[in-house]
């Protein structure tokens, strides 16, 4: 499903060059939930980024859905990340002055959706996530899980077949990170493919399969569920 | 969608009150001031007698001094009133559709019958019956006087709405009398409210001075010698020792006009005033080169300069300043998109392409542009009645902003504020999400 194969990504100022990913190649199965770990710096934030086309990078490959997106205009890029892609961050995201149905009705809108295929799909979003009862009220007037449960709905109203989600739980307190990360699981087992980065290693347990990146690359892979390591050459190639 | 990037772009002014504030200030002061000199310039600039433009023309004879032309400036223009023995020479063709002459004038009337009006004066235009037709002054009561009381010099009278309105109270007084100077008038018409803004037919008295109170046969002017309230201008040495005198006189201050219907008679009129001319260069009159002109209102009022080059040059500088206040909005707008670069961000992450964030943006700066129009629509009202305090008299007709004007004055707000929009929008689409997902 997702397929980079050496990647290469460098920050460029005046005065220094940052190598942000050095000949990174991973690939992701559909159904997948993987853990990307890693240090403060290592690269893990870039990877999502390019992963969801929100960045290009410099050299190498990459395939989502059998398909190359590293030449592909901006306009053809953010169709795949309205129609393919959620994401979910650490700080949530939301946009404060919109209340609950008009935070998760943000993506929609840019598919051009028609009103009664928007609206449904927001309330069996936000019923998923067991907030449709609040759909009017503003994300100030919710918990910190509660909001990032919205910013959930908000990645999986668009029906995703990818979620990215970068330190989901980093704001939140243990038990509220246990819930989200319930509901993360419970996504995946509906057949979501979900990448998320995290610093916590108990979550990062919790994945099918941890990443753990340093400096710009790939360094260990690790079965959490029993499933034999990936076997694809890149894997291989980087772990050997 | 329009709707939707609508409710959004009010919700984005919401979250920043104070740079909204002063960006929707900043252009509708620009707008405000614009409005308010283009009002004007716009009403003083209009042809208010456009629908029968092609028909009327205002004639000049060129009888003025050979020496020294009447216009130092612009020596190719001849006077631009005619002399009485001229303007009732020319009376006398039988080519115009109508013709009329006149000048200005004025009387002390007497209310008949209510002693609680003392007389007061009022401003008259003695001319020819065929004025009212001319110039399509609109009858509320009665019609104008007759070709036979021009002729006889009848002592009749048409009244302005206003003096009608003080005399009668508003009611239909045809038929019934006022007095004049002490003479008995009778009523034949009374106007409906007529405003021809600028004053075309007589421009030397002033583009915006006030409307006549009464209008009455020319022919009465001569008859009980009544002097002109208006221009008087003369350039020979003449002894002047009695009325008759100065009727016969080289001095120019009688307006003429006719209507020609077709080029025939154009070409015609044009050929007798010719020759009119030609004549009496034989009598030794008319010394200079032979400078006889029609003109319709359209050039009239150019040649006139009702538009003068202070109006222009002050429509220009309140643009410049619109455009001072469209800079100033370019730099709050940068600030301000800029400063919510990660809510564009977070759109482009679910979805939204660079386009989609830059329509967005623009539909928030038209915004921003049509609520400073409907402030700065409000800035001009208040504009416009300095104006009137400062100026009065016809000020009142020239200085309200009408339907075009507003229409005008929203689509350059709203025009104005997607150009200053552009660059904030394009820099704030080429934001790298990423860089403020993070840090949101």
């Amino acid at each position: 499903m997702l397929r980079m194969q050496h990647v290469t990504k460098v920050y460029r100022t005046d005065l220094i060059e940052t190598h942000a990913l050095r000949d990174f190649t991973m690939t992701v199965d559909e159904g997948e939930f993987i853990a990307v770990t890693g240090p403060s710096g290592s690269g893990k934030t870039t990877f999502l980024n390019i992963a969801g086309l929100l960045e290009t990078f410099d050299s190498g490959t990459y395939q989502l859905d059998g398909e190359d997106v590293s030449g592909l205009s901006d306009d053809a890029r953010s169709r795949i990340r309205n129609h393919k892609i959620g994401f979910i961050f650490q700080s949530f995201n939301l946009i404060p002055d919109l209340d609950l149905f008009d935070n998760v009705d943000v993506p929609l809108r840019y598919r051009g959706m028609k009103a009664p295929d928007r609206r449904k799909r927001i309330v069996e979003s936000l019923e998923l996530v067991g907030l449709a009862s609040r759909m009017k009220h503003l994300p100030a007037q919710l918990s910190g899980g509660q909001q990032q449960r919205v910013a959930i709905a908000r990645a999986l109203a668009g029906s995703p077949r990818f979620l990215l989600a970068d330190e989901p739980t980093g704001n939140l307190d243990s038990l509220m990170a246990r819930q989200v990360l319930e509901l993360l699981e419970d996504i995946n087992r509906r057949g979501t493919t979900i990448v998320m980065v995290t610093h916590d290693a108990d979550l990062a347990r919790r994945a099918h399969r941890n990443v753990h990146v340093m400096d710009g690359q790939v360094t260990d892979f690790q079965s959490q569920t029993g499933k034999p390591l990936i076997a694809s050459p890149e894997v291989h190639a980087v772990t050997a | 969608m329009l709707a939707y990037q609508l409710r959004m772009a009010w919700k984005s002014l919401r979250r920043t009150p104070v740079v909204s504030a002063l960006m929707i200030g900043a252009i509708a002061l620009g707008i405000g001031v614009c409005t308010t000199s283009l009002t004007v310039f716009h009403l003083m600039s209009r042809n208010p007698i456009e629908a029968r433009n092609d028909v009327l023309y205002a004639v000049t004879l060129d009888n003025w001094d050979p020496n020294n032309a009447w216009d130092d400036k612009h020596p190719d223009l001849p006077p631009f009133e005619l002399t009485y023995r001229d303007a009732t020479a020319l009376l006398e063709s039988p080519i115009p559709d109508r013709h009329v002459a006149m000048y200005k004038s004025g009387f002390v009337v007497e209310a008949p019958n209510d002693r609680s009006i003392k007389p007061y004066s009022v401003i008259a235009r003695m001319t020819t019956h065929d004025f009212f037709a001319m110039f399509a002054a609109p009858f509320q009561y009665g019609s104008g006087w007759s070709a036979g009381a021009d002729d006889s010099a009848q002592l009749n009278v048409v009244l302005s709405k206003a003096t009608n309105d003080k005399l009668f109270g508003g009611a239909d007084s045809v038929g019934r009398t006022l007095r004049l100077d002490g003479r008995e008038y009778l009523v034949a018409g009374v106007l409906k409210e007529w405003t021809p803004t600028p004053r075309f037919y007589d421009l030397n008295n002033g583009a915006l001075t006030d409307l006549e109170d009464v209008f009455v046969p020319l022919s009465i002017g001569a008859q009980l010698e009544l002097g002109s309230r208006g221009n008087i201008n003369c350039w020979r040495q003449e002894t002047l020792n009695s009325y008759k005198d100065f009727l016969g006189s080289d001095c120019v201050w009688i307006q003429f006009w006719a209507e020609l219907r077709t080029p025939e008679k154009v070409a015609a009129f044009q050929s007798f005033i010719d020759n009119y001319v030609r004549e009496q260069k034989k009598l030794g009159r008319f010394e200079r080169p032979l400078n006889n002109h029609l003109r319709k209102p359209d050039e009239w009022l150019r040649v006139n300069r009702v538009v003068d080059d202070d109006n222009r040059v002050l429509v220009g500088l309140s643009f410049m300043f619109l455009m001072v206040c469209l800079l100033n909005m370019i730099g709050l707008l940068l600030a301000k998109f800029l400063g919510a670069a990660s809510l564009a961000g977070l759109r482009r992450a679910l979805g939204a392409s660079r386009k989609m964030v830059f329509r967005d943006h623009i539909v928030e700066v038209g915004l921003v542009g049509f609520i400073g129009g409907v402030f700065g629509l409000g800035l001009s009202a208040l504009g416009l009645t300095g104006v009137r305090q400062l100026y009065g008299g016809n000020f009142d007709q020239l200085t309200h902003l009408d339907l075009p004007m507003v229409a005008v004055a929203l689509g350059v707000a709203v025009f104005a504020g997607v150009i200053a929009g552009l660059y904030p929008a394009w820099r704030v689409c080429r934001v790298q999400p990423a860089v403020h997902l993070k840090t949101q």
